[in-house]
């Protein structure tokens, strides 16, 4: 593996074989979670979904700041939403296994990531057990950029963005976005070959956008804080905050359903 | 009342639904992504190519070596003629229009290369060197002109230098005190000196800036001829490549693609063109609900088809 790649150059595009095959099975994966049949399971009589109401209140119950974040968080996220344990039977695909898949890849930067930092950024350059948990740090990055990218497919042809969730969509490219930089400022605090050319590379782009005297891709330091606990940050909570949504709203409809969803809605708005 | 306010409850009337264990599912996947993580990391490994210090460059390719310190010296050097944020120059500012935001903040990380990169790494090496004392004393008692005239002169001499035994011979010529500083340069930089003194130039213990070594290796030929082997300049997709037989940074496809298009990859500013381009690009991939014919080519290309081929209310079978 630490041989020079293989490229192929097709008019203006040079790619490595390794990029290739990762591009390839990304293709394939979108292509196999498209056609591969998906286990089915037995249909819950009709109204057993139905969602219950909150809670009563208490008479006895004050009315305060809390009570009212209590009965608005619990209004707007009852447990059995936050937790389900039942959904629409059209959720028979593989496509939908790729949002969970990117979390799961996150949990394993995580906690790989926080391994690496407990034992000192050039660790991993020196140990054999360092540098295992730095290759389950690069490869689950890996893994999460191929779940978010084939999740976002798949959500693009499934017009995930309607009846109420363009806040979804709009946050998830987000974290998409956020996670290229959180990949990046990783790259460059890497303390390598590598490392060092993309910050040199890199610097210009960021100068030529005015950023180059608040953003040092040269200055480690900043480089490294910010890829361990600012961007950390920023991903889980916008990750969380997405996931919040998909519990609060569910999954859409599929695009065949419109007709449907509006005479619902229609229904509803003539009572 | 609009479908986006629909509860879950009113949403999926007439939905039927399924047995569905969220925290199962989450374990389970994890532990999947873990299965493939870890074999991936015992069987491949990662890449991991050695970082390239001042002292290897300098005993790997003296003349490149010295020719940019000749260069930083002579404040003709890429950094040095580079601009805002390190120079107040002009050599690498990029404009959109009459709009330049790169000389906003102006040269908030000055960087004098002369100073920084050679006079003050050769100012620490004096004691008890009687010749590089007279050079350095020489060197700042003339007039710029005269100091150009020596730089230029010995710059061009380079070309023809030889560097055996690490000796620096040129051919003859009016340099002044300059073949006394780039000897002494060369010597402190492959003694490995000059790594620390360049880093050390804060004056603090700690260290985690390494603006000035990299703008002085960067200024050089020698990084870019380690990096043009492994496809990793911005003319071959390099953002996205990766050292050794490994995939790279496959996601910024759209950041390197149009480096290697026109207009781009002949303009001056490319960078803040793919910059805004690309930004542009997110943000509409952001809107896209509710930008129409973005937002409708899902039901153009009927996709969803198959991935809902089981979703028709009239598919109450089980499997």
């Amino acid at each position: 593996m630490e041989s020079p790649a293989t490229y192929l150059d097709i008019g203006f595009i040079s790619i490595s074989l390794p990029n290739l095959l990762v591009v390839l099975a990304m293709i394939g994966a979108f292509v196999a979670a498209l056609l591969l049949p998906f286990p089915r399971h037995k249909t819950l009589p009709p109204g057993d979904g139905a969602v219950a109401a909150p809670p009563a209140e208490s008479a006895s119950e004050v009315n305060n700041w809390t009570t009212k974040v209590r009965r608005m968080l619990t209004g707007t996220w009852p447990w059995h939403q936050l937790l389900p344990d039942r959904q629409p039977r059209f959720v028979a695909s593989w496509m939908y296994i790729f949002g969970v898949g990117a979390i799961a890849a996150l949990i394993w930067i995580i906690g790989s990531g926080t391994i690496l930092v407990f034992f000192g950024p050039t660790w991993w350059h020196v140990s054999a057990a360092g540098r295992l948990v730095n290759s389950v740090h690069f490869w689950s990055v890996q893994v999460f950029f191929f779940c978010t990218v084939v999740h976002l497919w798949g959500q693009y042809f499934m017009a995930g963005w309607r009846h109420g969730r363009a806040r979804t969509w709009i946050i998830g490219v987000v974290i998409f976005a956020m996670s290229i930089v959180a990949g990046f400022t990783g790259y460059v605090s890497q303390q390598n070959f590598d490392a060092q050319w993309i910050a040199l590379n890199a610097k210009d782009a960021v100068n030529s956008i005015g950023l180059g005297s608040l953003v040092n891709v040269l200055d480690y330091g900043q480089m490294f804080g910010i890829h361990v606990m600012l961007l950390p940050i920023v991903v889980l909570t916008l990750v969380g905050l997405h996931v919040l949504l998909v519990r609060r709203k569910g999954v859409v409809r599929p695009i065949s359903d419109e007709s449907e969803v509006a005479a619902i809605a229609g229904a509803e708005g003539g009572k | 009342m609009k479908a986006k306010n629909l509860d879950q409850d009113r949403y999926y009337r007439g939905v039927p639904m399924v047995a569905y264990d969220l925290i199962k599912e989450i374990v389970l996947v994890t532990l999947g992504v873990g299965l493939v993580v870890l074999a991936l990391s015992f069987g491949l490994s990662s890449p991991d190519s050695p970082s390239v210090t001042i002292k290897g460059w300098a005993n790997a390719d003296p003349a490149d070596f010295t020719t940019t310190a000749t260069a930083e010296l002579a404040g003709t050097s890429d950094t040095a003629q580079y601009g805002p944020p390190y120079t107040d120059q002009s050599g690498s500012v990029q404009a959109l229009g009459p709009v330049v935001p790169q000389q906003w903040a102006g040269d908030a990380m000055h960087i004098d290369t002369a100073q920084e990169f050679v006079l003050g790494p050769l100012a620490t090496a004096t004691a008890g060197d009687q010749a590089l004392q007279v050079a350095l004393a020489s060197f700042a008692g003339a007039t710029a002109d005269q100091q150009q005239a020596w730089l230029t002169a010995y710059s061009d001499a380079l070309d023809k230098a030889t560097f055996d035994n690490n000796t620096i011979t040129v051919a003859a010529g009016d340099y002044g005190p300059v073949p006394v500083l780039m000897q002494h340069e060369l010597t402190l930089a492959q003694g490995g000196s000059l790594d620390g003194i360049l880093m050390a130039g804060s004056g603090t213990f700690f260290q985690t800036n390494y603006t000035a070594p990299l703008l002085f290796m960067g200024d050089g030929g020698y990084l870019e001829s380690l990096a043009e082997p492994l496809h990793l300049t911005g003319d071959r997709w390099g953002v996205m490549n990766e050292t050794g037989n490994y995939p790279g940074q496959t996601w910024l496809w759209l950041y390197s693609a149009p480096y290697q298009l026109p207009p781009f990859n002949t303009a001056d500013n490319a960078d803040i063109l793919v910059v805004m381009t690309v930004g542009l690009l997110t943000l509409l991939l952001a809107l896209v609900p509710f930008i129409p014919i973005l937002r409708d080519i899902p039901r153009w290309i009927p996709l969803h088809r198959l991935i809902w081929r089981h979703s028709a209310s009239s598919d109450g079978g089980d499997a």
